[in-house]
């Protein structure tokens, strides 16, 4: 998912308070900032919210590569406003990190650091047209089914992040729908491409939810908590049974020899993503890895000037009339 | 690294009529600044008539554990609604 792997951090509190935390988390009350949380709850949120945030900014890089490049005006200025909207996203959630006592600038640079994370799934290029169709369609498609969900989070910062998210995320996923759609019902290279795109994109969208944790000590306490709302199974599941019938209408292949109905489960069974593959993005050897950081790290210098040179002029517009008398 | 940016607590008027309604927050060096990025982070598709931006360091807020405190004396207080009385139904609307 945008948050991959998030480990619960340990909590050494008050046995009393614990309990008293939980019977409130269970009776569907919403955590406030000021209020007094566990210090896992506190430091596990940081990491989860910072790295969806992480996953909001450097997912606009992938998108960003087209463009210039986008086949029409028209399609051009609903990329813009798609990407637009997800430099919002990341800043809605960088806002939500912040209540809980750390600053945008320190997530940014853990980030730059190496030590923070962004999903895997933008360390892979986007190299043809196809491929930002793709992407609306199924990491979108993806993120919707783990950010649904998640306004219902105990945390109220987050909640309130995911309800404005959620309002702007179909329009996403339907824009990459509507690019796959052109393209699959064009001419045979376009198909072509089509198909192209799906097979590259579909077990990278896959991992997005994470390998199995239905035995992770971590995602139960982050369940116990309501920081996190199903196992990475269940949503990978409904993914799959939302997303192959929509790739059987416009004709195209999921590419999985040993995808199929399972009545019985009322789902589709379906292959398991390369997990190697994953650890291996994770740890910085995916395609982009480096491409994306260097990006980071180049607009956070670029735009060094930008942020002192406003500060400054804030600063001296403050103080002008108190020098005036 | 100098200052980071101070934080802004953004209000926005939905239509015409109604309250500013916090939205959420952002950085910017300046009032006139949190304004225009107020104007493109929360009023994308058309959410607003109006925008309100506060430095968030001049808000003064209840704290939770004063809740019990502050809230709790109107609660004994039910004929504070109208509920509370018995209007004869001869007499209809009151
Ligand atoms: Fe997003
Ligand atoms: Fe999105």
């Amino acid at each position: 998912m945008y948050a991959q792997m998030v480990k619960s951090e340990a909590t050494q509190d008050d046995p009393e308070k614990l309990a008293a935390f939980q019977a409130r988390i269970d009776a569907g009350e919403k955590i406030e900032p000021k209020e007094w949380m566990p210090e896992g709850y506190r430091k596990t949120l940081i990491r989860q919210i910072g790295q969806h945030a992480h996953s909001e900014i450097v997912g606009q890089l992938p998108e960003g590569n087209w463009i210039t490049r986008a086949p029409s005006l028209e399609r051009k200025a609903i990329l813009l406003a798609k990407v637009q909207d997800e430099a919002g996203h990341g800043l809605y959630l960088y806002c939500a990190a912040e209540t809980l006592g750390v600053s945008r600038d320190e997530l940014t640079e853990a980030l730059l650091a190496g030590k923070m994370k962004y999903s895997s799934i933008f360390n892979y290029p986007t190299l043809t047209w196809a491929d930002i169709g793709a992407v609306g369609w199924l990491v979108d498609g993806a993120a919707i089914m783990n950010q649904v969900p998640l306004q219902r989070t105990s945390f109220g910062p987050y909640s309130r992040a995911m309800i404005r998210i959620c309002k702007e995320e179909s329009f996403h996923q339907r824009q990459g729908f509507d690019i796959m759609r052109k393209m699959a019902t064009g001419t045979k290279a376009q198909r072509h491409m089509a198909q192209d795109a799906l097979n590259r994109f579909w077990y990278p969208s896959l991992m997005m939810f994470g390998p199995s944790d239905a035995d992770s000590v971590h995602s139960a306490q982050s369940i116990r908590w309501k920081i996190k709302m199903n196992t990475n199974d269940e949503l990978r599941q409904k993914f799959v049974d939302q997303t192959v019938p929509q790739a059987e209408y416009l004709g195209l292949t999921v590419p999985d020899p040993d995808l199929r109905w399972n009545a019985d489960k009322g789902g589709y069974d379906f292959s398991e993503p390369d997990w190697d593959e994953f650890f291996e993005v994770l740890k910085g050897n995916g395609p982009c890895n480096t491409e994306r950081l260097a990006a980071r790290q180049k607009a956070w210098d670029d735009g060094a000037w930008v942020r002192d040179g406003l500060m400054a002029h804030a600063a001296k517009q403050h103080s002008a009339p108190v020098a005036a008398e | 690294m100098s200052a980071e940016w101070p934080l802004w607590e953004i209000f926005i008027r939905g239509q015409h009529g109604l309250n500013h309604r916090h939205v959420g927050s952002l950085h910017a060096p300046d009032a006139e600044l949190a304004m225009r990025h107020a104007r493109d982070v929360y009023t994308r598709r058309n959410e607003g008539v109006s925008i309100w931006v506060v430095p968030s360091a001049a808000i003064s807020a209840s704290s939770p554990s004063d809740k019990g405190p502050m809230f709790e004396p109107s609660q004994d207080k039910v004929y504070r609604h109208p509920s509370f009385f018995d209007i004869p139904d001869e007499i209809g609307h009151m």
